[in-house]
């Protein structure tokens, strides 16, 4: 048994009570068993029916049919389909949320009058629910009486149902939702770079842009990365924000796809494969961002 | 700033400074957009050009507690004459639309309202008590392959709903927990747990451990020290913790979605699911809207210092 305690075992106080071990095995035991149940244990019970031809909606006998589900899957160009919407998707929205965060980060990072209210009010939408987001945004986005082609002046411009502007439409929402949300890290990164480095810049005469790429660039990355991978991550496994803004199907991103045959054509079995594509993409992201994490902890 | 402070890198100040009040303030219209609307009389909603200024009003609230019908002709002056005087208010508006029958019938808001908040309330309460503890048991003992576990635990969170929702929704079938309030509590709890743990152990390791150990040679039980010491110690991490999970399991929409349709359905599908098929009431629309995220606004405020701990799963603290 590993080693237990800040106390020696054989001491007075370790003798009282219940023995460290005990305690350690009733504090985190019922934890990890509640998350195999509720999460490891389901995931199992989809492994299965992801080589059968299971339909919920049906009650016919299910039938083994090993690994067709993941042939015809991959084979399926519509697929490979929901997947480009998809790594389009999270490359424009991933890309506006860190130029748009970063730049935000930059511009407030210096003495500004009520910066703290500023950076608080920003942190609200990312902190909406992302099904009301999207359902409000359609009101900015109506065509004819929305504001936004109003203040922008665009016309009857139709965001939601052009079939190429949709996923833009889509992208902006998430970018209005998280760009915050890479400017705080990168604030918590641009706070971190010690003032003496500027000032022996400033003596040394370094330019504001070697001043930029050699001293702040290398300081705030790691908390940028930290950023980047989260966000990927997460406009990877986008579904509210799209499934509520549009109907399109040029925004029809793996999330909405899988919903779509999991509980619209009830093709159980196949959407439980296709869920096992999905889960192994984000597992391998997960293992990346919490190596950077840990990195980061580590400073 | 710098120790050489020019004229022009005090322009450049007041520059920065601008375009932070600039875009401060586009980013925020929209937010602003969905509070007004809350207030407008109906024929404001969808006015072009836009109405950004304008008298308040509270039918939008009216309408959306409450049920009625569309009527099709002028309402009869003994029935508006007896109406209360929120009901003449939305006639006065000019909307022929009335409630119905005698006794006031409430509308599906106040019950998506109330579940949304008994489903968060509880999973808070579970996650974050089973989080607290763990959090606890992993900063203070040692545990084979404890980084596995902890990662292990991280990666339950990261996993995408939908994904879940598909094996959850044939186990909730089986056993009758489809569409029952313990069915999302139990799925918004194992959400929750993990960054409840995380968020926690990040708590558990500043509270020195020197403390316990004092009461431990004062005669202590370990159950005692970890409930008279580190509990109060903990107590700042404990209502950060919790409002993030307040927050995460009150947005929830894919789960809820899924696993719930009348009984225990909660504001997020429900308050969409309002615009239906024809022409939607935007400000009903927009006044539902506006009562689901003033708390999270409220929170959001009280939340401030911890944000960024949050966001990193308390790996990064300032």
């Amino acid at each position: 048994m590993a080693g237990l305690a800040t106390l020696h075992p054989s001491s007075k106080a370790a003798a009282r009570g219940w023995s460290d071990l005990t305690i350690r095995n009733l504090f985190i035991i019922p934890t990890l068993l509640f998350l195999i149940i509720f999460n490891v244990f389901p995931l199992i019970y989809s492994l299965g029916y992801s080589f059968t031809d299971f339909r919920a909606s049906v009650n016919e006998p299910v039938k083994f049919v090993g690994l067709a589900n993941y042939r015809e899957l991959l084979n399926d160009p519509r697929i490979w389909n929901n997947f480009w919407v998809t790594a389009k998707y999270v490359m424009v929205s991933v890309t506006g949320q860190m130029v748009i965060g970063f730049g935000l980060a930059l511009l407030l990072n210096r003495k500004i009058p009520a910066k703290g209210l500023i950076t608080t009010l920003l942190m609200l939408p990312m902190m909406m629910s992302a099904a009301v987001v999207g359902l409000f945004w359609r009101l900015l986005y109506d065509p004819s009486w929305g504001p936004l082609n109003y203040v922008l002046g665009l016309g009857n411009l139709a965001w939601l149902s052009d079939a190429n502007l949709a996923l833009y439409a889509v992208a902006i929402t998430d970018i209005w939702m998280w760009a915050p949300f890479v400017m705080l890290l990168s604030l918590a990164g641009l706070s971190a770079v010690p003032q003496h480095l500027y000032e022996a810049a400033a003596i040394d005469r370094a330019g504001s842009w070697y001043t930029f790429f050699h001293i702040t660039l290398p300081l705030v990355s790691p908390l940028l990365l930290i950023a980047l991978i989260f966000r990927t991550m997460e406009a990877f496994k986008t579904f509210d924000i799209a499934y509520i803004l549009s109907t399109q199907p040029t925004t029809e991103l793996v999330s909405i796809k899988l919903y779509k045959f999991a509980f619209q054509e009830w093709q159980t079995g196949k959407s439980c494969a296709l869920a096992y594509i999905v889960l192994i993409m984000v597992l391998a992201i997960t293992n990346i961002y919490v190596k950077y994490l840990n990195k980061a902890k580590e400073r | 700033m710098a120790v050489v402070t020019s004229s022009r890198k005090k322009v450049w100040n007041r520059v920065a400074i601008a375009a932070v009040l600039v875009i401060a303030i586009a980013f925020l219209s929209p937010l602003y957009w969905i509070g007004s609307t809350a207030f407008k009389p109906r024929s404001l909603a969808t006015s072009v050009p836009p109405t950004v200024f304008f008298q308040p009003e509270i039918t939008p609230f009216i309408k959306l507690f409450t049920k009625r019908v569309q009527l099709t002709k002028p309402v009869d002056p003994a029935v508006y004459d007896a109406a209360p005087w929120y009901e003449q208010r939305i006639y006065d508006g000019g909307e022929r639309i009335l409630r119905v029958g005698p006794n006031i019938q409430m509308s599906q808001y106040p019950n998506r309202f109330m579940n949304s908040l008994i489903v968060a309330i509880i999973s808070t309460f579970l996650a974050v008590s089973m989080g607290t503890i763990t959090a606890y048991g992993f900063s203070r003992f040692k545990m084979a392959g404890e980084s596995d576990w902890l990662f292990f635990i991280l990666s339950t969170r990261m996993l995408p709903p939908i994904v879940v929702a598909i094996p959850m929704y044939l186990m909730y079938r089986t056993v009758g927990l489809n569409d029952s309030h313990i069915g999302l509590i139990i799925l918004y709890t194992a959400f929750n747990l993990s960054f409840s743990v995380w968020l926690m152990k990040g708590f558990m390791d500043e509270i020195p451990k020197e403390y316990e150990e004092a009461a431990l040679v004062d005669g202590y039980t370990r159950m005692q020290s970890f409930f008279k010491i580190v509990l109060p110690e903990a107590v700042t991490g404990i209502a950060a913790t919790s409002v993030f999970c307040f927050i995460t399991a009150w947005n929830e929409y894919a789960f809820a979605l899924i696993m719930t349709n009348r009984r225990a359905q909660t504001a997020p599908p429900f308050i969409p699911s309002q615009i239906g098929s024809g022409l939607a009431d935007w400000t009903v629309i927009a006044a539902g809207t506006f009562l689901f995220i003033l708390p999270v606004a409220i929170f959001t405020f009280m939340l401030r210092n911890h944000l960024l701990r949050g966001v990193t799963f308390g790996a990064i603290r300032k």
